[in-house]
């Protein structure tokens, strides 16, 4: 789990970001934010203010502290640094980091609003459970963010953890949003992008299947949650009867009425039980919204892909058309071409003329080419690289999410055996 | 799944009656040991009874001062149920009948179809004309033997039968678990009668037991010379007041069988709601399994998951299954009994109300013609004294029977849900075991690391079709 101990999740990444150092991958040594600071995300507080309309709300704000990771290993005790941020400024941070790197698989967020609830698990935002679980959502997200190699670097993250005003409008600054495809073009490059490296498309195929299975596993497991916890409740009933009961009774009296009382703390018991699956819930989550960020990459690779056929394709056309005006031969159709036959050949200036628009464009064009080629390489292979990082904490972050699953429900049967235990007893003393 | 056998008698279980010794024939000889009895090291001084596992000391036929009863004394009682102090049956009597009711069978005729039990009776009393008795009776006979006997002996008692009709369509009245609920119903109610010590002398439960051919007909004419039939007064006269004891027996039984109603709504319902739970549970199975398809590292764990879920699925199928065959029929089977003994005390209370009302009459005859206290006022009182003796001495009884009968019956659904965790909790230790070999293996197995992977060996495949172009 990541949310315990961010130096935790810095010796972790150290071995990584030492292995990271090669001349084809663009890592900087030290590159990991996480070995030179501490964060976390210690409280969450109500705040009451004006919102972008003018009408009042309420809203919550969490405080991040940082502090230079030396200042600890010296045992100097340095006051940390806090700022104080609301989950919009958290999705802010991520769709600049998304536009901005659009190569790596962004750390998810915790989710928005609650959803796959169970029926007595509250969807409000400001339920303090909710809030608490958000806030630890929060802290993963830094942390992931931090001891990212790629992203662990950038300004405006920074700027995010240690300055609190004027954050937002250096965001804005960085122009991010210009970077944002246009929807239509990224949907269409899927359809009609000719030769997407086979791996992507595969992964991209993953990422649904991924995003499918954890969705439905959400979905799944809140139902059996309201079943289990109907079943319990109902026992709680067993309480009251075997109380009423040993009023009437006087040998078995006594033992019913304590067997009473462990059927009632048996169906409170359930509460406690689900409330800790929540946690289970959660990191299932992160990678839902984790295999919608990997869908994502593949995507923008579909795009690199489509641009840079696209750009070399319309080279290869101004070329021919260059070379049919050049030679006289037509062999495209154009415009041109036909007026031509109709109303005879254009004089030789008009034809030079053309010829030299049509250089400067093919030189454009072949710039064009060069800088779609290099951000498709770029794109290869930063998001390839990613992907097999993202592939491997998953798997480690998934295997644990089961581990500590298990550990709940053998917690679960212990409880279980115990409190039915404790009723036996007190039926042998009826 | 024998928490629903009567712990008065021994059981000759499923075996055939002449593979099983007689439990007293252990006097004669010395018996090779079954296997929950020990044996102590006194050579035949000290002898064991091979299947004498639950000789329960609240019933009547316990240990007495006899060599039987010395014998009987010293079999392993099951730990979980200790001597009744307040036994008042301990120092009386011995038991010397033994019945059980096992081995159904289904018949078919041309007009109907029904399952025949078989009804097998060990004794050594004079009123039976053989040691053994081994007959086949169907329920009708049961139901027979139960009327004669309220007819008879209107002032005790009478155990409840399991209920007669069944809505066809609803339950299957020959499926297995049916069958066998309510044979061991029948086996409870034909052992509570042998072990009452005024019932079991009965000559109609003799017939019963004995007759090859339970001719009702027949039966009817013989034994309605014999035995005086006490008749039920219907109406005429009113009780004034209830003897303050007999008035605390109504209430209580008021009360107990409410809340024997309310717990066996309760069961109901967490059958239900389990049912339910049971149902998405294999649902979450499934994803699990169908998600380990598409995963490479994952997909050990991730099936692990799903066969853990399940094998907490079959856990609650038992548990579900355990609790419908087991505890629902015992309760609803006591529903029956308080209602019987509600029953017996409206009848008590009849004759009390008719001798109350002969000697009214009488004295108010007295006062004009100084005549003596006729005869039938006398008969009435003795009747009614009789009746609240009886009635008395069986509501003890039933106290002590229906005390043991639900310690065990909720100690066994205790051990029923401790059952199912512990069927829980192995599954998913066993699958943590797994999940951390795995780590512990990866953790030290050399991973490639990054700087090995050049940009050619990122995507081992090379894209589909070349892109063209002056580049």
């Amino acid at each position: 789990m990541m949310a315990e101990n961010g130096k935790d999740e810095a010796a972790a990444s150290d071995g990584e970001s030492a292995d990271g150092t090669s001349s084809s991958l663009t890592v900087e040594r030290d590159s990991n934010l996480l070995r030179r600071m501490e964060i976390c995300v210690a409280e969450a507080e109500k705040r009451s203010g004006k919102n972008a309309i003018g009408m009042q709300e309420t809203f919550t704000v969490y405080l991040i502290e940082t502090r230079p990771a030396d200042a600890a290993a010296e045992g100097r005790a340095q006051p940390p640094d806090s700022v104080w941020r609301r989950y919009s400024e958290f999705e802010l941070l991520r769709a600049y980091l998304i536009l901005t790197y659009p190569f790596f698989v962004a750390p998810p967020l915790p989710e928005k609003r609650a959803e796959f609830v169970w029926h007595k698990l509250s969807a409000d935002n400001m339920d303090p459970d909710f809030v608490e679980r958000r806030r630890i959502g929060l802290e993963n997200f830094l942390l992931r963010v931090a001891s990212h190699p790629g992203l662990s670097n950038d300004k405006i993250l920074y700027r995010f953890l240690t300055e609190e005003p004027c954050w937002k409008e250096a965001v804005y600054e960085t122009g991010f949003q210009d970077k944002a495809d246009s929807r239509l073009r990224a949907f269409g490059a899927t359809f009609r992008v000719r030769s997407p490296q086979k791996c992507f498309i595969d992964m991209k195929q993953y990422s649904e299947e991924l995003q499918s299975h954890t969705s439905q596993l959400l979905r799944a497991r809140a139902r059996v949650a309201d079943r289990v916890y109907a079943v319990y409740k109902v026992h709680g009933n067993y309480g009251r009867v075997f109380s009423e009961w040993s009023g009437v009774e006087k040998v078995m009296g006594d033992g019913l009425q304590s067997a009473g009382h462990h059927m009632d703390s048996y169906a409170a018991s359930i509460d406690e039980i689900l409330e800790e699956e929540e946690h289970y819930a959660d990191q299932l989550k992160e990678y839902l919204c984790y295999a919608e960020a990997l869908r994502a990459v593949c995507r923008k690779h579909e795009l690199t892909q489509f641009e840079l056929e696209t750009a070399s394709q319309d080279l290869i056309t101004k070329k021919q058309q260059r070379d049919e005006l050049a030679t006289g031969m037509v062999r495209t159709f154009s415009f041109k071409g036909v007026t031509n036959k109709l109303f005879g050949q254009e004089a030789p200036e008009q034809r030079e003329a053309r010829l030299t628009m049509l250089d400067e464009l093919i030189a454009e064009a072949e710039d064009s080419v060069r800088v779609k080629t290099a951000e498709r390489e770029e794109h290869v292979q930063k998001a390839w690289a990613d992907i097999l990082r993202f592939k491997e904490e998953k798997d480690k972050d998934l295997r644990e999410a089961l581990l500590s699953y298990a550990a709940m429900q053998i917690n679960m049967c212990k409880k279980g055996i115990q409190v039915w235990s404790n009723t036996r007893e007190s039926f042998l003393k009826m | 799944m024998s928490v629903g056998t009567p712990r008065g008698l021994a059981s000759s279980g499923q075996k055939p009656i002449t593979e099983i010794p007689h439990p007293l024939s252990a006097a004669e000889e010395s018996l090779s040991p079954g296997p929950d009895v020990s044996i102590s090291s006194g050579g035949d001084k000290d002898l064991e009874l091979t299947n004498g596992t639950l000789v329960e000391n609240s019933s009547p036929a316990s240990a007495s001062s006899t060599s039987t009863s010395a014998l009987l004394s010293r079999l392993q009682v099951e730990d979980n149920f200790e001597a009744d102090a307040a036994d008042l049956y301990a120092t009386t009597e011995t038991r010397d009948l033994f019945v059980t009711v096992d081995d159904p069978k289904k018949h078919v005729s041309t007009m109907e179809t029904y399952i025949t039990y078989r009804v097998s009776t060990k004794t050594t009393r004079i009123e039976f004309d053989l040691p053994e008795y081994s007959v086949r009776r169907r329920y009708q006979d049961f139901d027979w033997l139960r009327v004669k006997l309220e007819e008879t002996q209107p002032t005790n008692l009478i155990p409840p039968l399991p209920e007669k009709f069944v809505m066809k369509g609803v339950v299957d009245r020959f499926s297995e678990e049916f069958v066998e609920t309510r044979m061991k119903a029948l086996d409870k109610f034909l052992k509570r009668v042998a072990d009452h010590p005024v019932l079991s002398f009965n000559p109609h439960l003799n017939a019963f037991l004995t007759a090859k051919d339970l001719n009702k007909r027949q039966g009817l004419a013989l034994l309605t010379k014999m035995g005086e039939s006490v008749k039920h007064v219907a109406g005429g006269y009113k009780l004034r007041a209830r003897p303050p004891e007999f008035n605390a027996m109504g209430e209580y039984l008021d009360t107990f069988s409410q809340k024997l109603g309310t717990i066996d709504r309760i069961a109901q319902r967490i059958l239900r709601e389990q049912s339910e739970y049971l149902t998405e549970l294999r649902e979450y199975a499934s994803v699990y399994s169908s998600w380990a398809g598409s995963e490479e590292e994952l997909q050990r764990p991730l099936e692990g998951v799903a066969g853990c879920v399940t094998t907490c699925c079959g856990a609650l199928e038992d548990l579900s299954e355990n609790m419908s065959q087991d505890f629902l029929p015992v309760l609803r089977e006591y529903v029956l009994y308080t209602e019987t003994m509600k029953n017996v005390l409206r009848k008590r209370d009849q004759s009390q109300a008719e001798y109350e009302g002969r000697l009214e009459a009488a004295v108010l005859r007295k006062q004009e013609d100084r005549t003596p206290m006729p005869l039938e006022v006398e008969k009435c009182q003795d009747k009614m004294e009789c009746f609240n003796a009886d009635l008395k001495a069986d509501w003890e009884r039933w106290q002590c029977n229906k005390r043991q009968d639900f310690k065990q019956l909720l100690i066994g659904m205790a051990d029923k849900n401790i059952n199912y965790y512990e069927k829980c909790q192995t599954a998913w230790e066993s699958l943590v075991t797994v999940l951390q070999d795995k780590q512990t293996e990866d953790k030290t197995r050399k991973r490639p690391t990054r700087q090995q992977i050049s940009t050619a060996e990122l995507c081992s495949c090379s894209p589909v079709g070349q892109i063209e172009g002056g580049v």
